[in-house]
């Protein structure tokens, strides 16, 4: 058998199978040096001969490839061709941390292999990563990546592990009093029943959701970031997951019909109004009245 | 017999007056009512205080009135089907729905919620400025005390109806802070189940707890409050208003406006102010949203969960406390009972204890009616620094969690900063009051024996140069005053001794007697010359530098201004 024709064949069927058969045909010249064991001369020759082979296979074989990958640049949402960007991105961007093979870097990143497109959407499209630096928590900033590079990164790393996707359609269309029972049930510990965040331990923290977009949301229970407990499928079905963002995008955007809503944060703001505002009016107001000197 | 009567000159005339007659005939109120109407109040600014209390009160009876028309105090399953749409169709109590149904479908229910919960904030916050007006002043010392621990019982109590009605909606934060109230009582060693199970009737929540706090927080606190402040304010009347020491105030008279008409005009200003500020404020900012909140489940709770200000300390205590788990004869004790009964319990028995604690301290049991600045006794003055100090660092521990969450610190700084703010900041307060109080009389000391700085620089003949001090009163051969130092307030500008030549009008600084001011100007229009001289600035005082010691250290000439 030639190698040649297992190299021409690899990149009709596609980059991954290629790739698998080509490491048979790499070693085939291997094999035939096994034959001319004669002297460690000759083995050395032989052994370069046979790198040089597969390195020339391996030049033939990607230049194949490469050809296909740019004619499918006109079809757009191929996934090789995201996929391919999006390790272009994740090579430039995301490599120090999270490793060469997704697999995580000990006290810098966390493994990537299984989180799916979920995660990578919110993480990077809140801007969370890539990370300025190791802190008790990312914050939140303005995305780093276009939307366009965040979908090719999500393509990469869903291609390699898999893991929870994303929904599609209108993400509202949930029970409001159900969303809100299961907010308070599931949510309301750690991010407040107003949605407005709270501290964690040691500088982390849960996030105020009033910059939450509705995908944002439903990622975040998807995929379980820093330390919010995942909510799978099994534990938070999708239509309760809808319920949840029918309830909380609703809320924020209701009116406070009792008037100025002061960060409806509850007692705290309302006791520094009271002593600024109210106290201090009073004080004013007898100032006015009595009379200064004891 | 009969004409000399219907011809007194006392008869009225007037419709009003005979009206008056005929009651005064039946009652006879003339001579209390004339007393009474004659009782003179002084008029500086701080003797308010606790009239914004008081009217806060009536603000919470008007406005708690209303809400009892519409509230269900039953904790009864119920489904929500009003028009809050985020809420229809859940299960929560009666109470709940009836709060729901105040804030969204009762004519101006919301407002007068609203207005409540603010008169609330406001009638403790009220108390406790007045206490420490009371307190600094030295006002609770003998004949007092009395009114000073009615005055205390007032806090509690107020303190105690806040948190009642704090918790009646049975929304998801008061449930929580209710959760933690049932946890204190659990926590008190051997009689602590016992004392839960009376006051909830079974397991947590129960069904019985809102009943009961619903008539707690509407009749019996408020039944007591009221006849405690009835009391506090007798008390008050006959044993007179205290005064600030000054001219011609002694401790046999009080200087100020007789009840009837200035006073009663400036309490009615005063009671429309609070109410008109309550009623902005109920209008105007939200307070306590629990239809954001949602009902009271035991199985929910929410970060950043607080008590109302005034509870907030108690809560900060509890957060601040180290894990510290004691058994003692077999019996535990929780760190949760040191931190949320501990702390308040000896805060409020130093508090209320106070002047006896003073008066053994002291040895001083006279009588007093002129009040002392604050800076004349130090001590005390950095004590109640310090008692705010830590007052202050166990109720900024009660928010921690939601500082640290706006101000992006570590709740767990945080939480480090209360443990050794709350040991380490109350006696620096209390070196740092010391320091100021020890100044301020110094200053005034000063000005007493050298005069006020008039800011004229002049060059002596020797070349030197001085500030030229007015003197307050007769000065001795050295030029120093001869008033001695009273405990009362000192002028420290010549503007405060007519040196403007016109009345200064000011807010936060002391009117001048314009009257005094204007005739000092007439009389200088018309050329005065012995009242333009008794006016004259002094120099240093010193013989040798132009001061005549029989002129009383008064320069001949007039200095350039």
């Amino acid at each position: 058998m030639s190698t040649t024709n297992a190299s021409s064949e690899a990149p009709l069927e596609g980059g991954r199978r290629g790739l698998r058969r080509r490491r048979p045909a790499a070693g085939t010249p291997a094999a035939a040096a096994r034959d001319r064991r004669r002297s460690k001369q000759r083995r050395r020759l032989a052994n370069i001969a046979g790198l040089l082979a597969a390195l020339v296979l391996t030049g033939v074989g990607y230049s194949a490839l490469a050809p296909g990958a740019s004619a499918a640049d006109d079809a757009t949402g191929n996934p090789s061709n995201a996929v391919e960007a999006g390790r272009e991105l994740y090579t430039r961007s995301c490599i120090t941390c999270h490793g060469s093979n997704l697999q995580g870097v000990q006290d810098r990143g966390p493994s990537l292999i299984g989180v799916g497109e979920a995660a990578v959407y919110f993480q990077v499209h809140t801007g969370r990563m890539p990370l300025v630096r190791q802190e008790a928590q990312a914050p939140e900033r303005p995305p780093v990546f276009s939307e366009e590079e965040i979908d090719q990164l999500m393509a990469y790393i869903q291609e390699n592990g898999g893991g929870p996707t994303l929904p599609s359609g209108d993400l509202r269309d949930g029970d409001l009093a159900e969303g809100g029972e299961l907010f308070r049930l599931n949510c309301a510990q750690c991010h407040n029943f107003t949605g407005m965040g709270g501290a964690l331990s040691s500088g982390k923290r849960a996030p105020s959701l009033m910059e939450a977009d509705d995908l944002t949301i439903y990622a975040a229970m998807l995929s379980g970031p820093e330390n919010m407990p995942v909510f799978g499928d099994n534990q938070l079905t999708p239509d309760e997951k809808r319920s949840i963002i029918t309830y909380v995008q609703t809320i924020k955007a209701a009116a406070d019909p009792g008037g100025a809503g002061i960060g409806r944060v509850g007692p705290v703001a309302e006791g520094l109004v009271m002593w600024t505002v109210g106290v201090g009016a009073l004080l004013f107001g007898i100032f006015w009245m009595g009379t200064k000197a004891p | 017999m009969a004409t000399t009567t219907t011809t007194a000159p006392g008869q009225p005339t007037t419709l009003v007056g005979k009206a008056a007659l005929e009651v005064d005939d039946r009652l006879i109120v003339a001579g209390p009512v004339r007393r009474t109407l004659n009782k003179v109040f002084p008029d500086h600014w701080s003797f308010l205080l606790g009239e914004i209390a008081l009217y806060a009160f009536v603000v919470l009876l008007l406005s708690g009135t209303y809400l009892t028309f519409f509230y269900d105090a039953t904790m009864t399953e119920v489904t929500y089907q009003g028009s809050y749409a985020a809420m229809r169709g859940i299960e929560m109590s009666a109470a709940f729905e009836s709060s729901l149904d105040i804030s969204f479908d009762v004519r101006g229910g919301l407002l007068i919620r609203q207005m409540h919960h603010w008169a609330a904030l406001l009638f403790v916050a009220a108390i406790c400025v007045h206490l420490l007006r009371i307190f600094f002043t030295g006002a609770f010392r003998r004949p007092r005390e009395t009114n000073w621990f009615i005055g205390v019982a007032l806090l509690v109590l107020a303190m105690l109806e806040g948190f009642a009605g704090y918790t009646l909606p049975d929304d998801l934060l008061s449930g929580t802070g209710l959760r933690i109230f049932s946890a204190v009582f659990l926590s008190i060693p051997v009689i602590g189940t016992w004392v839960y199970f009376t006051v909830f009737g079974g397991d947590f929540p129960g069904e019985l707890i809102i009943g009961r706090l619903y008539i707690l927080h509407v009749l019996i606190i408020p039944a007591i409050l009221l006849a405690l402040i009835a009391l506090h304010l007798l008390i008050l009347v006959k044993q007179k208003h205290t005064q600030f020491p000054g001219a011609g105030r002694t401790e046999h008279n009080v200087v100020g406006n007789r009840l009837f008409p200035t006073f009663a005009g400036k309490a009615t200003a005063l009671f429309f102010i609070v109410f008109g500020l309550c009623a902005a404020l109920g209008g105007l900012v939200q307070i306590n949203p629990f239809w954001l909140f949602g009902p009271y489940n035991p199985a929910q709770v929410s970060a950043g969960s607080q008590p109302d200000w005034y509870i907030g300390f108690v809560d900060g205590g509890s957060r601040i406390f180290p894990p510290w788990e004691i058994v003692l004869w077999g019996y535990h004790i929780p760190p949760v009972l040191w931190g949320a009964l501990g702390i308040p319990g000896v805060m409020f028995t130093l508090l209320a204890l106070y002047p006896i604690i003073e008066r053994k301290l002291t040895g001083d049991t006279a009588s007093h009616h002129l009040l002392q600045r604050p800076r004349d006794v130090p001590v005390r003055t950095s004590l109640g620094m310090m008692a705010i100090t830590a007052y202050v660092v166990l109720w900024i521990s009660g928010g921690n969690d939601v500082i640290a969450e706006k101000f992006d610190i570590s709740l767990n700084a945080m939480t480090w900063f209360g443990r050794i703010g709350f040991l380490v900041l109350p006696p620096i307060a209390y070196w740092i009051t010391y320091r100021i109080c020890l100044g301020l009389e110094r200053h005034d000391r000063e000005v007493l024996e050298h005069g006020i700085e008039t800011g004229v620089i002049r060059r002596l003949p020797s070349g030197e140069f001085i500030e030229v001090h007015q003197p307050l009163g007769p000065v001795d051969e050295h030029g120093h005053g001869q008033l001695a130092y009273g405990g009362a307030s000192v002028p420290k500008k010549m503007n405060q001794v007519g040196g403007a030549r016109r009345a200064i009008k000011g807010f936060f600084s002391p009117i001048e007697e314009p009257a005094e001011v204007q005739r000092q100007a007439e009389l200088e229009a018309r050329g005065l010359e012995s009242e333009q001289a008794s006016r004259e600035l002094t120099g240093s005082g010193r013989p040798s530098e132009g001061g005549r010691p029989s002129e009383g250290g008064r320069p001949q000439q007039e200095p350039r201004d």
